[in-house]
């Protein structure tokens, strides 16, 4: 029989419904659980235990009562520490913001609260969301629960290996080139990209505003549907929030990918990818046609300027973002100064770390005088290539199926004195946020030494229902 | 094109950053390589391309206005590095 932390969020649900299972006995699991295995895996940053406890009671008296409770009620989410929470520490994984106590709720964590979930805690990441392993948090790094000398991957590895690692059933992340995606591969779980503007970035911290897009790491389709359900929708809050009608996406949990047209794009299964992940994704390939989708080889022509252009625009969005740090209203204040200036450039140098200093740094060259032209400008023409590419193949193709990342997890420590190298990582994921499309990534295999394999499904703007169909379907007929 | 130390200093002061000599020469190596790979976009002819700078088909959202509560003024000030209880202060200097 399964542990109370190996269940699923719907499997708790259900055992909720049937009363096998008590809200508080569930809460206590994942904190005893965490306690005996977070101390190697060190996916939190913060815990709120009391809390959890406290809103545990609430729940069940509610279930006790005989009240209907909604599919997230009583079940515990981790939340990466990019999204504020107010009255809990919300640090960014930065010294920067290291006693940073939110005022207020992200709207995701207002509408999971009114869903009844119960937020264990908050998640390590790389600073300020910059970096695909969580080795660039100022605290502490991640390790990859399935083999702790593997990295998570990152951003959001923390949210990521909380989930793989049985210490949160469902968690929250942020995707700005693939931080929710490559994590989620590289921990072998289910990790959504939402179509920018689907879900609200009112209180999550900012890094590169016109892609930032937070999303659902879950143990499958059923409960990815189930977070989206209760985070997605129009925000007055985010001016960039979409007012669309709301689309109950558990409607897509549909075992049925016939006569559906799947695009491979050429350009992502060349020669930067590793042979047991081209093979993996080859094998699923068979599988979809298998199932009776129409499976085909696309072209996406941009795909290979789509990095460069994805490191332009995000680390110039990232320095503007960030020039708010400033030491005087909330973060870090220098102990060292004489004037005003002190005060602003010692806080900044001191309380930003290494990643993020490059990324400033980079952003700035690229927006300054002399230089905005060649650099900027060009990528946000290069950007609308990108985007009129993933149009065109969207015109005769339902979904574009690719690698979620290049390779599978790397050890922990060997690309993180290359900057260049730890980009490339993002090789998959980056030109998903350029064009603003939605992305999930599902795992699709193992290679020899037992790493999780991730495979990405692409959508159109705002078809995260065929996303889900698909990959529901696939999760219920391979075996990974 | 080769990025000169002297470039990264001005960089660095233009983004309110103060670096010690070893992150300017390790930043003036690493934007030297990311530089270079960045150029690559310049291949491509993007002549009569527009620019997208955001991803989906936004537009100008407008609201009343109406005054609206504001956050709780004590909770803001608790996340300041100094305050006066009614106000962020700021030691007294001359720049």
């Amino acid at each position: 029989m399964k542990n109370i932390c190996e269940y699923t969020a719907h499997e708790i649900h259900e055992k909720y419904i049937s009363k096998e299972l008590k809200v508080v006995d569930v809460v206590k699991a994942f904190f005893n659980k965490i306690k005996t295995d977070d101390e190697k895996i060190k996916a939190y940053i913060t815990l709120c235990e009391e809390e959890a406890l406290k809103d545990a009671e609430l729940i069940q008296a509610k279930i006790d009562n005989g009240e209907e409770i909604g599919p997230l009620a009583g079940i515990p989410i981790a939340i990466k520490d990019n999204m504020c929470t107010k009255g809990v520490k919300t640090t960014c994984a930065s010294k920067m913001l290291e006693n940073f106590i939110p005022p207020y709720d992200a709207t995701v964590i207002t509408r999971l609260k009114e869903a009844g979930a119960i937020i264990v805690g908050k998640t390590n990441m790389d600073e300020f969301a910059m970096g695909g392993s969580t080795e660039h948090s100022a605290f502490f790094k991640t390790h990859n629960p399935i083999n702790l000398n593997k990295v998570p991957g990152g951003s959001s590895g923390g949210s990521a290996a909380a989930v793989a690692g049985d210490l949160a059933p469902i968690s929250l992340g942020s995707d700005t080139g693939g931080s929710i995606r490559q994590p989620a591969a590289f921990c072998g779980i289910v990790g959504l990209k939402p179509t920018y503007g689907l879900i609200s970035r009112y209180g999550l911290v900012a890094f590169a505003s016109s892609f930032d897009q937070i999303g659902p790491f879950a143990k499958d389709i059923e409960d990815t549907a189930n977070l989206l359900n209760v985070i997605a929708g129009y925000d007055e809050m985010d001016s960039t929030s979409a007012k669309l009608e709301k689309i109950d996406y558990t409607k897509s949990l549909i075992n049925d990918v016939k006569g559906l047209k799947i695009g491979v794009p050429k350009e992502f299964m060349g020669d930067g990818v590793n042979d047991e992940v081209k093979a993996a994704v080859k094998n699923a390939v068979e599988k979809f046609k298998a199932l009776g989708a129409e499976v085909s080889e696309c072209s996406l022509p941009a795909t290979d300027y789509a990095l460069p252009t994805y490191y332009i625009v995000a680390c110039a969005e990232a320095s503007s973002n960030l020039a708010r740090f400033d030491g005087i209203r909330y973060g870090y204040r220098t102990s060292n100064y004489e004037s005003l200036d002190d005060i602003y450039k010692n806080s900044r140098s001191e309380g930003f770390g290494e990643e993020v200093k490059r990324r400033i740094i980079l952003g700035t060259y690229v927006l300054s005088s002399g230089y905005y032209d060649a650099y900027y400008k060009k990528a946000q023409r290069v950007r609308t290539l990108v985007k009129e590419g993933y149009e065109k193949v969207f015109e005769n193709y339902d979904l574009i199926l690719t690698p979620t990342a290049p390779s599978v997890a790397f050890d922990v420590g060997s690309k993180v004195n290359d900057p260049l190298e730890m980009y490339m990582a993002d090789l998959m994921t980056v030109s998903i946020n350029l064009a603003g499309v939605p992305a999930i990534s599902i795992p699709c295999g193992k290679d020899k030494e037992g790493m999780p394999i991730g495979l990405q499904l692409i959508s159109k703007h705002f078809n995260e229902s065929t996303l889900l169909q698909a990959a529901y379907t696939f999760e219920k007929n391979m075996e990974v | 094109m080769a990025i000169s130390s002297e470039e990264v200093k001005h960089i660095a002061a233009l983004s309110m950053l103060n670096l010690s000599e070893e992150e300017i020469n390790k930043y003036t190596n690493n934007l030297q390589e990311i530089v270079e790979f960045a150029n690559k976009i310049n291949e491509l002819n993007t002549d009569g391309v527009g620019e997208s700078t955001v991803a989906t088909n936004a537009f100008n959202v407008f609201r009343k206005d109406e005054p609206r509560n504001s956050l709780d003024r004590e909770l803001l000030l608790s996340n300041a590095p100094t305050s006066n209880g009614e106000a962020y202060s700021l030691p007294s200097m001359r720049n």
